[in-house]
């Protein structure tokens, strides 16, 4: 699977629970989900669960705490991917 | 008399928000009140659950509301009840006068908190979400909000992020009197001068898994199920049992001091309240009041609103259509000192949405407040055959809309564990 559709995928996981409308529009690779986005810390458990959804992957907890930004997650789940 | 009382302890309503089995928002509930419009509905699964009482009172179209109000992360982690009462607590405080915060505004009302009940919570939440996915060793899988939709507070706790609440938010609970309960302990809150305004108020989320256990002790209605609008009967020789309702009534609590300051328009004044326990002595049980404690419960809000029984203009009871209703006749009689003739008119919202368990109070203290404020008792449904013990006071039972000249209308709610809430409300342009 190709990155962007990666990226893609990710950005409409996080879109329900991102507060930041104008980092939102903006996303990138660097974009931070917490500080940036405002996604709201106990929502990552959703978000995680979803990426293992739309991926058909499973991600470790230890995985889940180095993921601070969309290019972080895109990363983990292209690896997973592999 | 009011003109004598310190208007810092003289608590007002200034708001009103509601979501109903028979209505949705004040205006319609209000409409829906005066034409006697029954909003209970056969529920397709209670049926295939194989309930005895396949009927019930579910507010309709809350979705499309939910979804044109609140965003999606709210969305999501909202249980029923939650979304009732954000509903109703929104249009309360918008009712009030106040503005809804934007996102990214960190101001905070912190003299404004709430009391808002429910009397069994996230049932739904534990019953659909939790034992199944902890039974299948899927605990990881449960996802961020299940405590927020179980914890009692949970209920109070989403409205005060939602207007940004900072006094005291919690919820409270006791049963069929949770409702009433919450405004008369918010009321309380501000006679002390601990709170300038709080929304208060219940709400009961419409699940089976909710009603089952009522169900279980057979003290739902059975015999209507093909009749459902007929299926709630208080005060009625063929009442059966009660229909489980749902939904969520909020109220804004204000101190008349601070109401007036602002202009706030006034819908009523709650004058007095009254809160006590039957200790499940003398005939009280779990499950039954002790008509002592009935009786007390009502002269203690008497009391406190300063007012004699003879000043009460219309009565709102409790009245669920069981067994239960002819003794509570006899105790508003006996509290007010009132025989037949003289019983004020007594009406039952129950009879148009049936019995929504933590939210009857707030649906009930909503309905009361349109009728003394507005000047008419709303019709007590399908009583045509009134219960025989009660046929001495059948004068006094509205079977159409009446329009009067309310001044005192007094509102009591009685639930399990034999606690009661009374609430005295006053018609504001006529104190």
């Amino acid at each position: 699977m190709e990155q962007s559709e990666v990226m893609k995928s990710v950005v409409k996981i996080l879109t329900p629970w991102a507060k930041n409308p104008d980092a939102l529009a903006g996303v990138s690779m660097e974009t931070n989900i917490l500080d940036d986005l405002k996604v709201n810390s106990a929502r990552l458990v959703d978000v995680v669960i979803a990426f293992e959804d739309e991926f058909d992957i499973e991600i470790a907890d230890e995985d889940v705490d180095t993921v601070n930004t969309v290019g972080n997650a895109v990363n983990l789940i292209m690896s997973k991917l592999d | 008399m009011s003109e004598t009382r310190d208007r810092s302890r003289r608590v007002v309503i200034t708001g009103l928000g509601v979501i109903a089995p028979n209505a949705n928002g004040v205006a319609a509930f209000d409409t829906a009140l005066r034409n006697g419009v029954s909003g209970i509905r056969k529920i397709d699964d209670l049926e295939e659950y194989e309930f005895g009482c396949q009927v019930a009172g579910a507010p309709q179209g809350v979705e499309e509301l939910v979804e044109a109000t609140f965003a999606e992360d709210e969305r999501l982690v909202m249980n029923e009840g939650q979304r009732f009462a954000s509903l109703a607590a929104l249009e309360a405080w918008t009712d009030a006068g106040f503005e809804r915060p934007e996102l990214g505004d960190d101001r905070v009302h912190w003299e404004t908190g709430a009391v808002i009940g429910t009397g069994i919570g996230g049932m739904d939440v534990i019953a659909e979400r939790i034992i199944p996915g902890v039974d299948a060793k899927k605990v990881r899988r449960l996802g961020s909000a299940c405590v927020e939709q179980v914890m009692a507070s949970g209920v109070s706790a989403r409205i005060s992020g939602q207007l940004a609440l900072g006094n005291q938010v919690t919820t409270n609970s006791s049963a069929c009197s949770t409702g009433s309960e919450a405004i008369a302990l918010g009321a309380e809150r501000i006679r002390a001068g601990l709170a300038e305004r709080m929304l208060c108020g219940g709400a009961e989320a419409a699940n089976r898994y909710i009603w089952a256990g009522f169900d279980a002790m057979r003290v739902l209605s059975r015999k209507f199920n093909d009749d459902p609008t007929r299926a709630s009967r208080p005060l009625s020789a063929s009442a059966g049992g009660f229909v489980p309702g749902s939904g969520a009534g909020v109220v804004v609590l204000e101190s008349l001091e601070v109401a007036e300051a602002r202009g706030a328009r006034i819908h009523a004044e709650l004058l007095g309240a009254g809160i006590n326990c039957g200790g499940h002595r003398a005939g009280g049980s779990m499950t039954a009041p002790n008509p002592d404690g009935v009786r007390r419960c009502i002269q203690l809000a008497l009391v406190d609103a300063g007012i004699d029984p003879g000043e009460v203009d219309a009565i709102n009871g409790h009245l669920t259509a069981t067994g239960a209703d002819p003794r509570e006749v006899e105790s508003w009689s006996a509290a007010l000192g009132r025989g037949p003739g003289d019983l004020p008119p007594l009406t039952a919202t129950k009879s148009m949405v049936g019995h929504a368990l933590g939210a009857a109070g707030g649906l009930e203290a909503v309905a009361s407040v349109l009728m003394v404020r507005d000047g008419y008792l709303h019709p007590c449904l399908n009583c045509e055959d009134i219960h025989p013990e009660i046929e001495p006071f059948a004068d006094s039972i509205p079977h159409e809309t009446r329009e009067m000249d309310l001044r005192v209308l007094i509102k009591a709610s009685f639930g399990f564990g034999d606690v009661n809430a009374c609430l005295v409300f006053q018609n504001f342009d006529r104190a």
